[in-house]
């Protein structure tokens, strides 16, 4: 209704709201987060060792931004995200789909993939370093062994949701049996894949520190580990930010990429 | 010209499951459709007419017995036995002009002579201004009408048609019949249409089947004489009306033998 208050129907449940409520509740919030951090740390509450204030975080950002560091070092990490996550999506995707649409196939790799994929990727860690050692191919296949078990279960969903009907509409059309992984399910998931790959790049960066902290010699994660044992938080800060900026921009950048080559799916 | 063909069930049954738990949905059921037919098949829900049809296109494999499509065994899916669904079975990510020319593509058709197709087809179900669109922005009964282009435009030997406007709202539903009527007159296409609705049965068939509850059978064949082309006011005549009221009586007196 046109004599309410914006905010009299903001708490109507599922009611649209307007973009302008939208845009500034969001801004709110983070200006309430670091309102508080500027509270903690400029007003002396808890000491810099621990929570640096935002302005030495800024500086100490340009600082590693002018020398170079932060580039490298985020560069490093990338890289590794990017092969790992890569690697992984390339197996995933056809074999999830092959999964979703051949009972064979599910009733071969089910058993074993929902064993594995409950496993903590974590405790193998030790058992990587041990067999392949402390380069980057160890934290490639801390992030493969993270994220391909759980696409694959996903993308296998996806596939096996694909609507009946559609399936027998298309070999009434003439399609072969044998081509409707490729005609049918592949481009009928498509949307559904994009969402999934979507997801689990933020995954990779979780497990991307993790191997990081173990064994690295460059990467966001190696230099908080750093950081730490001089006591410099304001890099930790950075580094943790950085991740996020990341994810940020992946995360739109497969948003954009769905919204070009899947322009049919809302 | 487009290709029409006969069909000829024989013998057919159809069982579900294994054990105890089997369930008999065809019993020895047999019917001739000829070519360049309509007919139409009417019966409670339930009695196992969806799947006929399915059996017919080769979706589902048979208990026993044996089906032919233009002299042609059924062994499988075909192009030769188009098919329209009751749910929306548009492909999403394709245009409805891509829709249209998806089997003459698959069969390798040029795109000079695709686009000719889909041009004619669409200009018959009345949408050619939606040529670009794609399924997502069209309704119901705009998909329905893209989807019988879409299998019109394969040229099969019979169209099969299940339940394809059971979705639409009333008001659609007549409009689609209509449409559906004016088509059918450019093509004389072997039609196999599966309804629960009388009214639309008889408006359309040549030949109305009426089938028995569970286990299916055919009860009744009905010759229908009316006119074509048929306007949708023939419901009102009293031919028509009795001829309703006797399937009516036989699909009653089912009902009757269940309980």
């Amino acid at each position: 209704m046109s004599d309410k208050s914006p905010l009299s129907t903001a708490f109507v449940p599922f009611r649209p709201i307007p973009v302008g409520l939208a845009i500034t509740l969001g801004i709110l919030v983070w200006a309430l987060v670091i309102g508080g951090w500027m509270l903690l740390t400029y007003g002396g509450r808890v000491p810099s060792m621990f929570l640096p204030a935002p302005g030495k975080v800024l500086v100490t950002a340009g600082r590693l931004i002018a020398d170079g560091t932060l580039l490298v070092h985020t560069l490093a990490s990338a890289q590794v995200v990017l092969i790992g996550f890569l690697v992984s999506s390339v197996v995933a995707v056809p074999l999830g789909l092959y999964m979703g649409t051949y009972r064979a196939v599910q009733a071969a790799l089910d058993p074993l993939v929902n064993f594995i994929r409950y496993l903590p990727v974590t405790s193998f860690v030790p058992l990587f370093i041990l067999w392949i050692g402390i380069g980057i191919e160890q934290r490639v296949a801390v992030i493969v062994f993270g994220v391909f078990f759980q696409q694959l279960v996903m993308i296998a969903d996806a596939a096996r949701s694909v609507p009946r009907d559609l399936v027998h509409a298309a070999y009434t059309l003439g399609t072969k049996r044998a081509t409707t992984v490729r005609h049918i399910v592949f481009p009928a998931t498509l949307p559904a894949v994009l969402d999934i790959l979507r997801v689990t790049v933020g995954w990779a960066w979780t497990y991307l520190v993790v191997a990081e902290l173990v064994a690295a010699k460059s990467g966001l994660g190696y230099i908080s580990l750093k950081a730490m044992r001089g006591f410099q938080v304001d890099i930790i800060f950075l580094a943790i930010a950085m991740i996020g900026i990341l994810g940020l921009i992946t995360d739109q950048g497969f948003r954009l990429l769905r919204r070009t080559v899947a322009p049919w799916a809302a | 010209m487009t290709t029409s063909g006969d069909v000829i069930v024989s013998g057919v049954t159809l069982r579900y499951g294994t054990g105890a738990k089997t369930v008999l949905a065809l019993d020895g059921l047999s019917l001739t459709v000829k070519p360049n037919e309509f007919a139409v098949i009417v019966g409670p829900s339930g009695c196992g007419k969806s799947s006929l049809l399915y059996l017919i296109a080769g979706l589902e494999d048979l208990t026993g017995g044996s089906i032919a499509v233009g002299g042609k065994t059924v062994s499988g899916p075909g192009p030769d036995r188009g098919m329209v669904f009751q749910s929306y079975t548009l492909f999403p990510w394709l245009t409805v002009a891509q829709n249209v020319e998806y089997g003459p593509r698959r069969r390798g058709v040029s795109e000079a002579d695709r686009s000719q197709l889909v041009t004619r087809y669409l200009a018959e179900v009345g949408l050619a201004a939606f040529r670009n669109h794609y399924p997502a922005q069209l309704s119901g009964g705009m998909k329905q009408r893209v989807a019988i282009a879409r299998a019109l435009a394969n040229d099969p030997a019979v169209l099969l048609m299940d339940e394809p406007f059971g979705a639409l709202d009333s008001q659609t539903r007549h409009s689609m019949q209509r449409l559906l009527l004016r088509v059918w007159d450019h093509s004389h296409k072997t039609v196999l249409f599966v309804t629960h609705d009388i009214e639309e049965a008889i408006l359309l068939a040549d030949r109305v089947f009426v089938m028995s509850g569970r286990p299916g059978q055919i009860r009744k064949v009905l010759p229908v004489d009316f006119p074509r082309p048929r306007g949708g006011d023939i419901v009102l005549d009293p031919a028509f009306i009795a001829m309703k009221r006797e399937i009516m009586g036989l699909l009653r007196s089912d009902d009757d033998e269940d309980h």
